[in-house]
């Protein structure tokens, strides 16, 4: 589904990604690991579409096509979603105004009809239950006045109301209590299924008990430095990042 | 067929005489403005000695008066001598039904969006059109009388009701206030004049068309609002005009009055011609509105989204007089292309605990320059006013300006006064969000656009909220690189 | 075009007629370059007057009460003053004083510490002497006589001041506090006419301090020219003492060059009718300006601040704030403008006016105000209006607190924000006792 090949990407001139190779298959969950700073939040930006963002090298390919040459609504057309690390507020506008264009920008996109009020609301009542989120949320602006748990746990009913492809959660465990954790990962669990993967930026392990990984990465100074199954993830979490980088200089010094 | 649309018909066919054309052949005043104008069109109208004689002296203090050089607009001076004062629509005979209004006329309410069949529809909408400074439609005006709420054409009133107009006319804007209001107290051609009486909710939000249609013809309407004691009403006041290729001037007047415990709301949706993408023509609208809470517990409130007209100078205001009494402003104002507005909002605090408030939203786009002008004077007695003003700039491109200009003058040791405002763009991580959720960029500003809106919107009756963001994302077509 | 009605024509005329007089007594002075633009300065006031109530700018205040006197220049002091200067300095301040009275450079109560290579910190009729090149490169830039009044007045008389010029890469370790005392035996104007240049890298703090002496009236009409340089740190404290019958005009000029920081502290106590401009141009890219200011009106006094900053380019950063307290029959006006101008993108500018009334018979007229032409820009302004907060006052006396005494608490909170940004400990103390005395010692007649 996804192919990331050798990619490198900078931010206002500052090298960040040096070289990322990444490959995602249909039903698979995939977690993605570092230290801060290593490059984890740029390669879920960049592959969301942000423009500030500078590829120097290397392609990134999703269902046969070329991800880079597509704006962010058509990637978002295409199936993306990236739960963001942190939700920009969109003073005014109400959730609900905000879910039915995007909905049905997207389904216009992808050649089906536009949900009319009725259907929308069917559809949206189901997938609060996702979330536990209650009906008055509609009503609000977008992200104001939200708690962080709030906002977390909208980013998770938005993709369940989209349905992606391919979901990318940027550190959506951070700044949550242990209840909104499980509120949240239990939503991601639920929108699983053979046809769709899942990329889990995350800092902590603590999530990946909840949201189970078929694969962990290990990503360190722009570059995926080690891979493994979950077992890799419960190794970080006991004995830090630093023995990854250890065991990268060795080979290097010998 | 609804009773409602019955009685539509019913009024559109025995009290109106349909009939101009669009092909116009208006009943035109000579070009230029000389006393003899104003007698023409005082004649014209049949009115009443007094009449004639207050437009005399406003015509002679106006020609004392000099055009006003201090709002932040740029245009050529105007010829008021190179323009026709005067047109009315001829009148033909009676029509037996709605079907028989001229399909021209039909098609040109169609293309505005307010159709007459539309506004048959629109149930407890009274639609007053006004094309060419006459009245040409009047309906509901049954159920009105039930109430005994007045809702007619100023002349009609001048005719029916010559005492309330003598008594209120000029009595919140007075002919010398300003050089439009002299202008327009000399030459106004009609308007709408209302009139609820002690105790009365109007049963119905009134409404009345505006519209521009005579080439070279300044528009001078007239509008009187008195809602006695206890008496509340909404008022709604839509305009649009077709292409035109030569600047026209408008100069309306709109005054109310709110006596004790009265409550007025009047609603505008300002959608003139703004001119091509160069700045070649458009609108130009100079309006003065004023209303007065003359006794205790009264409320006035202003709302208005403005996005046509190439230059808008307009500050809807509330003279605050009596004890505890309540003005309001909510604003949005949207300029594009070579566009240019100073709009704002004047509230004078003289009575006891008078609360006002401010809500002023400009959208600047284009070359387009955007100038919010506000004044909030609390006066020596006015102990316990209070104001809350909130300005807020929102710039969309770099060739364009916002400007605020709030004068706070406060003479009131018991006074509280807050004013706010903010310049923004904007933000790009806003449209990106939208944009990861698929929504593209043109959308996601009119989405952005319309909740920054939404204080204002939210005072606007249903239908009119609806028609102001259609405007909004209409206006700003093009203009998101 | 037709002729201004209010150009307060007597008093142009006043004031012509006494050139003459006045360019007799410059002894050669009228052969220096500078004496061109004084007298293209009478051309303007001579052209344009004095503004009046419909001048935009000067709405608000009526120029009527300092024009309706005929006040003429000084007489040559009397050798030297018998002043007492130790009680109107500030510790840590006092090891450079430049002591004018009544517009003359009193030599006996200054005093300067050596310098630098390449500081010349004098008078200005010494400048326009010994250093004609340094001055006459900068000496009326960006002061606008253009539209006549005060402005050109003082650039039609000015002949004293005080001179400063910090070559590039030189911090001044003392501050410099510029003194005018005013002992007034008869109504007299004077002009003072300040010019500060400093280089790139330079680092400097001034203070400004006008203290009436005595009854009388007189008037001070005073121009300061700022140019800070690259990356230059300038600090300017301005203490407004005038005796009550006193008027203060004064044009703060100051334009700022690339990465330069200028934090002005204005402070109004005294003068019957005071108006000061403050304009800063930020005219290059990562300027930062810091304009705080407070007023205390009382009696009749009628206190009015203008300050205009000129977001010319892009990145810069400004921050203003403004509060007042007005008792008595004082009357306020605040007018605060933001320029952003188009190439001015990503500017973050801040501005904030308070206004504390403490009787019916006070008065504020404020006018925040912007006017952006970019816009990726950050721009706030806020403005408020109000009184002691009734509840705090009651909390302090249900403490044990003297209702005078609360009042004077909170009056002293209210802008001791303002007060923060005098970074010189011993001044802000010294400034800040004599705050807590006022507040303590008048009463609001409420």
């Amino acid at each position: 589904m996804l192919k990331i090949k050798n990619l490198e990407v900078a931010v206002e001139g500052n090298q960040i990604l040096r070289g990322l190779n990444l490959e995602v298959n249909a039903g698979e969950v995939h977690a993605i690991m570092g230290p801060n700073g290593g490059g984890k939040s740029t390669l879920a930006n960049v592959l969301a579409g942000r423009e500030e963002y500078e590829v120097l090298a290397g392609s990134v390919e999703y269902n046969g096509v070329d991800l880079m040459e597509l704006g962010p609504e058509e990637r978002a057309h295409a199936g993306i979603f990236l739960a963001f690390q942190y939700p920009v507020e969109i003073p005014g506008v109400s959730m609900s105004n905000f879910l039915k264009t995007a909905l049905n920008q997207t389904r216009g996109a992808r050649g089906q009809e536009a949900l009319d009020a009725m259907e929308f609301f069917s559809l949206i009542r189901e997938k609060l239950k996702v979330v536990n989120m209650d009906e008055k949320f509609l009503s609000r602006a977008i992200n104001q006045g939200f708690s962080g748990g709030e906002k977390k746990r909208n980013e998770i009913f938005q993709m369940a109301v989209l349905e992606p492809k391919l979901a990318i959660l940027d550190e959506t465990d951070s700044g949550l209590d242990i209840d909104a954790l499980k509120v949240v990962s239990n939503g991601v669990n639920t929108l699983r299924s053979k046809d769709n993967a899942t990329v889990v930026v995350t800092h902590y392990q603590r999530l990946l008990n909840y949201i189970v990984p078929d694969f962990v990465h290990v990503l360190v100074d722009g570059q995926i430095v080690k891979s493994g199954d979950k077992s890799l993830a419960l190794q970080l979490e006991d004995q830090g990042y630093d023995w990854v980088k250890d065991e990268l200089a060795e080979p290097a010094a010998a | 067929m609804s009773t409602e649309q019955e009685t539509i018909e019913q009024f559109t066919n025995t009290e109106y005489k349909w009939g101009f054309t669009t092909d116009l052949e208006t009943d035109l005043a000579p070009k230029g403005l000389t006393e003899d104008t104003v007698r023409f069109i005082s004649a014209k109208k049949k009115e009443p000695e007094f009449l004639l004689e207050w437009r005399l002296k406003a015509f002679r203090h106006w020609q004392q008066m000099q055009e006003p050089d201090w709002p932040n607009v740029n245009y050529p001076p105007i010829d008021f001598q190179d323009a026709y004062y005067y047109a009315a629509p001829k009148k033909q005979e009676q029509l037996k039904s709605l079907d028989e209004v001229d399909p021209q006329i039909r098609e040109t309410f169609d293309k505005l969006g307010i159709s007459l069949d539309e506004q048959k529809r629109l149930s407890g909408v009274a639609v007053d059109a006004v094309m060419d400074s006459v009245s040409v439609a009047t309906t509901f005006r049954d159920e009105l009388k039930k109430h005994g709420i007045i809702f007619c054409s100023f002349s009609e009133a001048v005719h029916d009701h010559p005492d309330l107009v003598k008594k209120y006319l000029g009595s919140v804007v007075p002919y010398t206030d300003n050089f439009y209001s002299a202008l327009n107290s000399a030459v106004f051609s009609d308007g709408s004049f209302c009139f609820i009486p002690k105790g009365v909710r109007c049963p119905m939000e009134l409404s009345t068309y505006f519209r521009i249609n005579a080439a070279n013809t300044g528009q001078f309407e007239r509008t009187l609002i008195v809602a006695e004691e206890g008496a509340s009403v909404s008022y709604l006041e839509g305009c649009t005009a077709p292409m035109r290729d030569e600047n026209q001037l408008h100069a309306a007047v709109v005054e109310i009055v709110a006596h004790k415990d009265a409550r007025v709301k009047y609603s505008t949706v300002q959608n003139w011609y703004p001119g091509d993408e160069n700045g070649k023509g458009g609108i130009y609208n100079f309006v003065t509105k004023r209303g007065i809470c003359l006794g205790d517990n009264a409320k006035i409130s202003w709302t208005q989204v403005e996005t046509g007209s190439a230059i808008t100078w307009k500050y809807p205001s509330v003279v605050l007089k009596g004890d505890n009494s309540v003005g309001e402003f909510y604003s949005v104002a949207l300029t594009n292309n070579y566009q240019q507005a100073d709009t704002g909002t004047k509230m004078v605090h003289l009575g006891k605990n008078t609360r006002s408030t401010i809500i002023s939203k400009g959208i600047s786009a284009g070359r387009s320059n955007n100038s919010y002008r506000g004044l909030v004077r609390v006066a020596r007695n006015a102990s316990g006013a209070r104001n809350f003003s909130q300005c807020d700039s929102l710039l969309i491109g770099d060739r364009c300006g916002a400007h605020t200009f709030p004068y706070l003058e406060i003479h009131n040791k018991g006074a509280r006064v807050e004013h706010e405002a903010t310049t923004t763009k904007i933000g790009e991580d806003q449209i990106f969000y939208c944009n990861q959720r698929g929504i593209d960029t043109e959308n996601a500003i009119g989405l952005i656009v319309n909740g920054y809106c939404k204080e204002v919107f939210r005072e606007l009756p249903m239908e009119f909220a609806v028609e102001a963001q259609k405007l909004l994302e209409i206006s700003l077509e093009g203009s998101v690189g | 075009m037709k002729q201004q009605e209010s150009k307060f024509q007597d008093a142009v005329d006043w004031y012509i007629s006494g050139f003459a007089a006045f360019e007799e007594n410059l002894n050669g002075g009228s052969q220096l370059p500078f004496h061109k633009l004084r007298k293209k300065a009478v051309k303007k006031l001579s052209e344009n007057g004095f503004p009046g109530p419909r001048d935009e700018e000067w709405k608000y205040t009526s120029v009527a009460p300092i024009l309706g006197q005929a006040f003429g220049l000084p007489d040559a002091p009397a050798t030297e003053s018998s002043l007492e200067i130790a009680p109107l300095t500030f510790e840590d301040a006092d090891r450079n004083l430049l002591v004018f009275v009544n517009g003359s450079f009193s030599k006996g109560l200054s005093r300067l510490t050596s310098q630098a290579e390449g500081v010349v910190v004098c008078t200005l009729s010494e400048a326009l002497q010994n250093h004609a090149d340094l001055v006459n490169a900068s000496l009326g830039l960006f002061t606008d006589i253009g539209t006549g009044g005060f402005t050109a007045l003082n650039t039609a008389f000015a002949a004293e001041g005080t001179f400063i010029h910090v070559p590039d890469n030189v911090e001044l370790t003392d501050v410099i506090h510029i003194v005018h005392i005013a002992e007034p035996a008869k109504p007299f104007v004077v002009h003072p006419r300040n010019l500060f240049v400093f280089g790139d890298n330079t680092r400097a703090s001034l203070i400004e301090t006008f203290h009436g002496q005595g009854p009388g009236s007189y008037f001070t009409n005073l121009v300061s020219e700022f140019i800070v340089g690259d990356n230059a740190r300038v600090d300017h404290l301005k203490i407004q003492q005038e005796s009550t019958e006193a008027f203060h005009v004064s044009n703060v000029n100051v334009q700022q060059k690339r990465d330069s920081v200028f934090s002005a502290v204005n402070v109004d106590l005294g003068g019957a009718l005071v108006r000061n401009d403050v304009n800063v141009e930020l005219a290059a890219e990562h300027c930062e300006t810091h304009l705080f200011g407070f007023y205390l009106g009382s009696g009749k006094q009628h206190i009015d601040n203008h300050t205009f900053v000129d977001h010319a380019m892009a990145h810069c950063f400004s921050n203003e704030l403004y509060k007042g307290i007005l008792d008595g029959q004082s009357k306020g006006v605040f007018n605060g403008k933001i320029l952003v101008r188009q190439d001015a993108q990503k500017t973050n500018a801040l501005q904030s006016n308070k206004t504390l009334l403490l009787t019916d018979d006070a008065s504020i007229n404020a006018k925040p105000q912007l006017e952006i032409f970019a816009d990726d820009v950050k721009c706030t302004h806020g403005a408020t209006i109000g009184q002691l907060d009734d509840e705090a006052l009651f909390y302090l006396r249900a403490r044990g607190i003297s209702e005078e005494m609360a009042g004077a608490m909170l009056r002293h909170a209210f802008i001791s924000d303002v007060l923060e940004g005098i970074k010189l400990d011993a001044v802000r103390q010294n400034l800040d006792a004599q705050i807590i005395e006022r507040f303590t010692d008048v009463k609001s007649d409420s």
